[in-house]
């Protein structure tokens, strides 16, 4: 039986929900607003919230020092692809796992996981080394190879989860009607599992899109994606603030935007499994 | 085998051509790595006019300072060959010239006229007097103050002031109930940022990093003084919270004019005398900075940003046309004709110095004496094993100055004692020099 919620604890509820989401949200709000400042405005202290001379010109400078276009073009082939070809290589993975176990295979999700535990610069020199020899220096192929490698774990992961929901009769059933392990998994488990293969999708492509420590340094001026365009606006010496918050906007908002279209997709995909 | 011979032979062939091609003096595409600072990105404006004359092209890879350093590093060390130019200091410059692992610029044009380059810059970037970068722009550190809060304080600013004229100065100029803090100075942890500045403040107490023998002098009573007398003065009269106080957040409160005095790099000059930006530009005054009564030594820095070739690249002879280019006086004259003389690249050429419309830039003669001030070989009173002034120019310094700088922002934020910062110090500093084979 449903317990009854009264009106005055949903207000509450909401307001303390309102409050913790306007919290989290509020460096990406002073950032946007930060880009319609002057450079005097956004280091004013005071701080001026909403009524300043709103003013375009970060923007314009941003615009013009710097080709936008091709470093969004490489973030969205780079994290575009890297999730896309870490999904291929998950499904079939995870499936295993999940419904052909072995005596190891927690073993082997725990060692995947471990790797995440590794500090990314201690594989730097090797990586380096293995990109010049290879000639991937800088180029997009590289880079969506390394960042599938990286985030490879957590998408087996996060499929491992949702494919652990999903009743192996109902896979056994498909095999006794004559499907084919690849008829298996393409049209009777990738279907049930839409929501989470969605919301691993969709979370991968914001973890690449937003990956800063690869993308600086395995790339110079061909494949350097969105990450590398925020790099070029910050200075140790001198106050850009305002240019470094447009270049900021500029970055985030494909990813804010798609966020945004969904934000269905992803909660159901999160909380996939979560109430029984 | 004889497949294997002629595929060999063949790229043999190829990479021979195509250098050829290149020697031939064919345009190509210069990728260049640099830092984000106001004369850097007005050279990425301006590069048409090198395209215009040698039909190269470039592509600018402009990175976050830090970012800068650990990226080209990562490229020199393997030779990866990922940029044509790099922009470096002071630091790398002599490291990575006695590597070899950057093409020394021996054989620049004679119109080029490499002697007139300022000497102490010219030194900095040489190894074994060969140079290996060519400065784009060079600073030194000075004082910059504000001149109605001087006189109000009934104090005149002399011109190359002692520390202990300032400490009174600032106490004097010290308003808490306005927010208006007597003195503004670094004290990040950071070898480039508060490492920097208490360790050219140290010279001018006569301290040093090492003794000639590479012991660690963290022990003497001159590190004692120096770091007491910053505690002292900016427990006094610096800002709340100057333990995290950097370049930017000390260059936002003088423009905002919450500071009397501020020493950091000249080039905060044209910031804080640019009226767009800084609220007190009409009222900025420029003065040597301090040494400690009774000791020569003064307490400025020396810095060059850089155009150097790594030796990994295939386009060296259109790199050193393009350092030609940007570190000439005719791209002095064409910022000038384009931005006006304030924003020329400062620091880097005696002819500058001796240009009538430069002269009239207020703070022109202030950073030119400042720069001169400065010697990287004898930089403070005893005598010392390495090359620097706010840093030793040995590959283990960045690693060493930045835990130190750590223990003493410690200190500066009242976690620690001046004493106990110290001995954390030379613990630290001898330890990674006798683990690097220097003792």
């Amino acid at each position: 039986m449903a317990r009854a919620v009264t009106t005055q604890r949903k207000a509450l509820n909401t307001a303390i929900a309102w409050a913790i989401g306007l919290l989290i949200f509020f460096p990406i709000l002073w950032t946007i607003l930060t880009s319609f400042k002057t450079e005097a405005q956004a280091i004013a202290d005071p701080p001026v919230f909403l009524f300043f001379d709103w003013t375009l010109e970060n923007y314009a400078v941003v615009q013009e020092r710097s080709n936008y276009m091709r470093f969004l073009w490489n973030s969205v082939f780079i994290a575009g692809g890297s999730t896309i070809l870490g999904i291929i290589i998950a499904v079939p993975a995870a499936w295993s796992m999940a419904f052909v176990p072995s005596k190891r295979t927690k073993d082997i999700l725990l060692w995947m996981l471990s790797t995440k535990m590794l500090p990314a610069v201690g594989v730097l020199y090797p990586i380096y080394l293995i990109f010049i020899k290879l000639g991937i220096l800088d180029s997009r192929l590289g880079l969506t190879v390394v960042l599938m490698l990286i985030n490879l774990p957590i998408i087996v992961w996060m499929l491992y989860t949702y494919f652990k929901e999903i009743p192996g009769e109902i896979l056994e059933a498909a095999r006794m009607d004559g499907a084919s392990l690849r008829n298996e998994i393409l049209y009777v488990l990738t279907p049930m599992a839409i929501p989470g293969i969605a919301s691993t999708l969709l979370l991968n492509f914001i973890l690449a899109w937003n990956e800063a420590f690869w993308t600086l340094n395995l790339t110079a001026a061909q494949a350097a994606p969105l990450t590398a365009f925020i790099a070029s606006y910050s200075s140790p010496e001198g106050l850009f603030f305002a240019k470094l918050s447009a270049a900021s906007t500029m970055a985030i908002a494909p990813i804010l935007i798609l966020g945004w279209f969904s934000q269905k997709q992803l909660v159901r995909g999160l909380t996939f499994g979560a109430v029984k | 085998m004889k497949l294997r011979n002629a595929l060999f032979a063949a790229s043999a062939l190829v990479s021979v051509t195509a250098t050829a091609a290149l020697a031939d003096g064919h345009a190509t595409t210069l990728t260049i790595a640099t830092v984000n600072n106001g004369d850097m990105i007005r050279m990425q404006g301006l590069t048409d006019d090198f395209t215009e004359k040698t039909g190269h092209t470039v592509e600018w890879v402009t990175l976050e300072e830090n970012v800068l350093r650990q990226r080209v590093t990562t490229d020199i060390t393997t030779n990866g060959g990922a940029f044509d130019i790099m922009t470096i200091g002071m630091y790398e410059t002599p490291i990575w010239g006695a590597n070899d692992w950057l093409v020394p610029l021996d054989d620049l044009s004679d119109d080029y006229n490499v002697d007139d380059i300022l000497p102490a810059m010219r030194a900095g970037l040489s190894y074994e007097g060969t140079l290996y970068a060519a400065p784009f722009y060079g600073e030194s550190s000075m004082i910059m103050y504000r001149t109605d809060l001087m006189e109000a304080a009934g104090m005149e600013m002399p011109d190359a002031p002692t520390w202990q004229f300032i400490r009174e100065a600032a106490a004097a100029m010290t308003d808490r109930d306005n927010e208006i803090n007597g003195i503004c100075l670094r004290g990040k942890a950071g070898w480039g940022e508060g490492g920097a500045f208490i360790t050219v403040t140290a010279n001018s107490f006569g301290a040093r990093w090492f003794d000639e023998d590479w012991n660690a002098q963290f022990d003497q009573p001159q590190w004692a003084e120096a770091l007491n007398f910053y505690v002292g003065m900016m427990e006094e009269s610096g800002p709340p919270g100057y333990a995290t106080n950097g370049f930017n957040e000390n260059l936002s409160l003088f423009q905002q004019g919450k500071c009397g005095m501020w020493i950091d790099a000249t080039v905060a000059a044209s910031f804080v005398t640019n009226p767009d930006d800084s609220t007190v530009a009409d009222s900025v005054g420029f003065a040597l900075a301090p040494n400690s009564e009774g000791i020569e030594k003064k307490s400025n820095w020396l810095w060059a940003w850089a155009l150097a070739i790594p030796a990994g690249t295939q386009k060296a002879d259109a790199a050193k046309e393009f350092i030609e280019w940007a570190t000439s006086t005719d791209y002095i004259e064409l910022v000038a004709e384009n931005e006006g003389w304030a924003n020329v690249p400062p620091g880097a050429r005696i002819s500058l110095y001796e240009n009538a419309n430069y002269k009239d830039i207020p703070f022109a003669q202030k950073t030119l004496d400042s720069i001169l001030a400065a010697d990287p070989t004898d930089p403070t009173v005893d005598p010392v094993p390495y090359v620097g002034i706010q840093f030793v120019a040995i590959p283990e310094f960045a690693g060493i100055a930045t835990e130190v700088s750590q223990e003493f922002s410690a200190a500066y934020a009242g976690q620690q004692t001046v004493e106990e910062a110290l001995e954390k110090a030379q613990a630290i500093t001898n330890e990674a020099m006798e683990a690097a084979g220097y003792r």
